[in-house]
């Protein structure tokens, strides 16, 4: 634990492990497998790499139809082509037809940087999020990233992972369990919860710290699966501590923040405050400088912590 | 089945469509009148190989509806070839029913893709027939696009993979009648020389009269004996073939017949029969 990875390289290290064992793993890159990781399949496994070119919706429809042969797909390339320029192909083709393909949409969130607003997806767990028959993965670290790119090759079904091009904290080791739809306790505390995903947690685990010297006892939940969310971890963590705060490199609107809130307000309604973007776009800026500004780091979220507190003691 | 079988069966299968259509009150006939002969010559020809006994075996070849709206003319055929009864097909696009106003794989025994969106069901082909190579399986992917689906640009995405990959185990048809909803293609989005098309992007190209049985059996025999590169079939097809009024007339593009267009249907195409 400690040094800090890309979690695309957890991707590519699954990846390699999936190519050893399972027979009917393929993996399909559009033009970016480098930046994907995907090009350590294309180097060690070039009979099961195929890259499609500049090609999102094509990929997705041919990963379809491999799945439709029995093969086992993962589909690479920048989050923002995949979910977004393809969508209705992952609508249409593979969530109606539920197929086993298995989405990894890379270079995910503001934290891209200087590519700017074009490459920054922000909106993929949205439009992932609403489709039927869909997991949605928000890995926290590269070592999660790993463990969830083989939790979703033995997953039926259509399954999306999206994570950041940043090296980011590892937080996690091998040791640490992961399940599809299973949040994961990173901390104890009573007196607000703290629900996050992607590189937020390590933030959120951050804050928890800040909070603990003034006083504050913060639960912190990895909330690495947003579709099936894990209902009873969220309604627990309400209940038990009286406000959440949520965290997510997203939009504000349509991600883990709103699927927090649909659930509370069904069960276990209580303040409530998110920390994601704003609904805006990105701009260039070095990633650090634009988690900065756009209000994702550890300071943002103990502030909303502490607005969440004062709401719940206003009651 | 001997070429005046099969074209008793093309009959049935424009009879079945412009019922269902009737019956159900909406639907796609002109596009699946136009599809009917390849139709029939694929699945009562000896050209696609399935088992109607064993829907779901693994060795059989697939067939990809890429113009999803023509549903019609493919429940029609798998209904005559036996993979459920005929009586279902007058519960098309009714509430429960099997036979889903566009395609759904899972709701229809025989069908081996949903779709409905236009533009991407060559790369669901492409991608069954590179599983299948890499398998060492010998099935072949047969896949019916539409004419006006081509101005979707994941087609020829999925043209140069098909290229790219040398899939010799895939054969497109393109049901090229040349009329879409709006109108005639050739004034709204014209699609040019064709053939060239397709053969610039490295496919071996067959043009062929797509009312033509005997020309289309000999087409689909070419396609399966060639090697080393995909095949098209541009099939010029007249879109509502075999029902005057519906021929050419982009407003039978999606529209259902009243009774008594129907009875016009239905004793037209009873005649074309034995003409």
């Amino acid at each position: 634990m400690g040094n800090s990875v890309p979690m695309r390289d957890g991707y590519g290290k699954a990846l390699l492990e999936l190519c050893g064992k399972n027979d009917k793993v393929m993996v399909l890159d559009a033009d970016v497998a480098k930046s994907t990781r995907t090009v350590w399949i294309r180097d060690k496994y070039p009979e099961k790499f195929m890259d499609m070119g500049v090609s999102e919706q094509d990929m997705v429809g041919t990963a379809a139809g491999l799945a439709l042969s029995g093969m086992i797909p993962f589909v690479s390339t920048y989050c923002v082509f995949l979910a977004g320029r393809a969508w209705d192909q992952i609508r249409t083709t593979v969530c109606y037809n539920d197929l086993n393909v298995k989405l990894a949409g890379a270079h995910a969130g503001i934290s891209v940087g200087p590519d700017g607003a074009t490459h920054q997806s922000l909106e993929d767990v949205a439009l992932t999020r609403v489709l039927p028959r869909m997991t949605v993965i928000v890995p926290c670290d590269a070592e999660e990233t790993r463990k969830a790119t083989l939790a979703v090759a033995e997953r039926p079904g259509p399954c999306f992972i999206r994570f950041g091009r940043e090296a980011v904290p590892v937080i996690t080791d091998e040791s640490t369990p992961f399940e599809i739809g299973r949040a994961r306790l990173c901390r104890e505390g009573k007196d607000a919860a703290i629900l996050a995903n992607g590189a937020m947690v390590h933030e959120a685990m951050e804050a928890a710290e800040l909070l603990a010297g003034e006083g504050v006892s913060v639960r912190v939940l990895d909330v690495h699966t947003v579709k099936p969310l894990d209902e009873d971890a969220v309604i627990a963590a309400a209940r038990e501590t009286g406000c959440v705060v949520t965290a997510e490199e997203h939009q504000i609107n349509g991600g883990l923040g709103g699927a927090v809130a649909e659930v509370l307000a069904r069960h276990c309604p209580a303040p409530m405050e998110m920390v994601a973007v704003n609904d805006s776009f990105g701009e260039s800026g070095q990633p650090q400088e634009l988690m900065d500004k756009y209000g994702l780091n550890r300071h943002a979220i103990a502030e909303k912590v502490k607005a969440v507190l004062l709401r719940r003691q206003g009651e | 089945m001997n070429i005046n079988e099969l074209k008793r069966m093309s009959q049935t299968v424009r009879s079945d469509i412009v019922t269902m259509v009737h019956r159900a009150g909406s639907g796609h006939p002109g596009g699946s009148l136009s599809a009917a002969d390849i139709m029939a010559a694929l699945y009562f020809g000896g050209v696609i190989n399935v088992d109607p006994s064993n829907p779901d075996w693994e060795d059989r070849d697939r067939f990809i509806l890429s113009k999803g709206h023509a549903a019609p003319v493919v429940y029609s055929v798998l209904a005559r070839k036996g993979f459920f009864p005929v009586e279902e097909l007058w519960t098309l696009r009714r509430l429960g029913s099997g036979l889903q106003g566009h395609p759904h794989r899972q709701s229809t025994p025989g069908l081996d893709c949903s779709s409905g969106s236009l533009g991407q069901g060559l790369s669901i082909a492409n991608g069954l027939a590179v599983g299948f190579r890499r398998q060492g399986r010998t099935c072949r992917v047969y896949c019916l696009l539409g004419d006006g689906e081509l101005q979707e640009g994941q087609v020829w995405e999925a043209v140069m993979t098909a290229a790219q990959q040398k899939l010799d185990n895939v054969c497109a048809i393109v049901d090229y009648n040349r009329v879409q909803l709006d109108g005639a293609l050739s004034e709204i989005k014209d699609l040019g020389d064709l053939c060239a098309k397709w053969h610039d992007f490295g496919w071996n190209v067959i043009e062929v009269d797509g009312h033509d049985i005997e020309a289309l059996l000999r087409a689909f025999e070419m396609a399966g004996a060639f090697r080393g590169r995909p095949t098209v079939l541009v099939a010029n097809t007249v879109k509502g073939k075999g029902v005057s009024f519906m021929e050419n007339d982009c407003s039978w593009h999606g529209n259902a017949p009243s009774a008594e267009q129907l009875e016009e249907a239905l004793a037209e195409i009873r005649r074309g029969g034995n003409a």
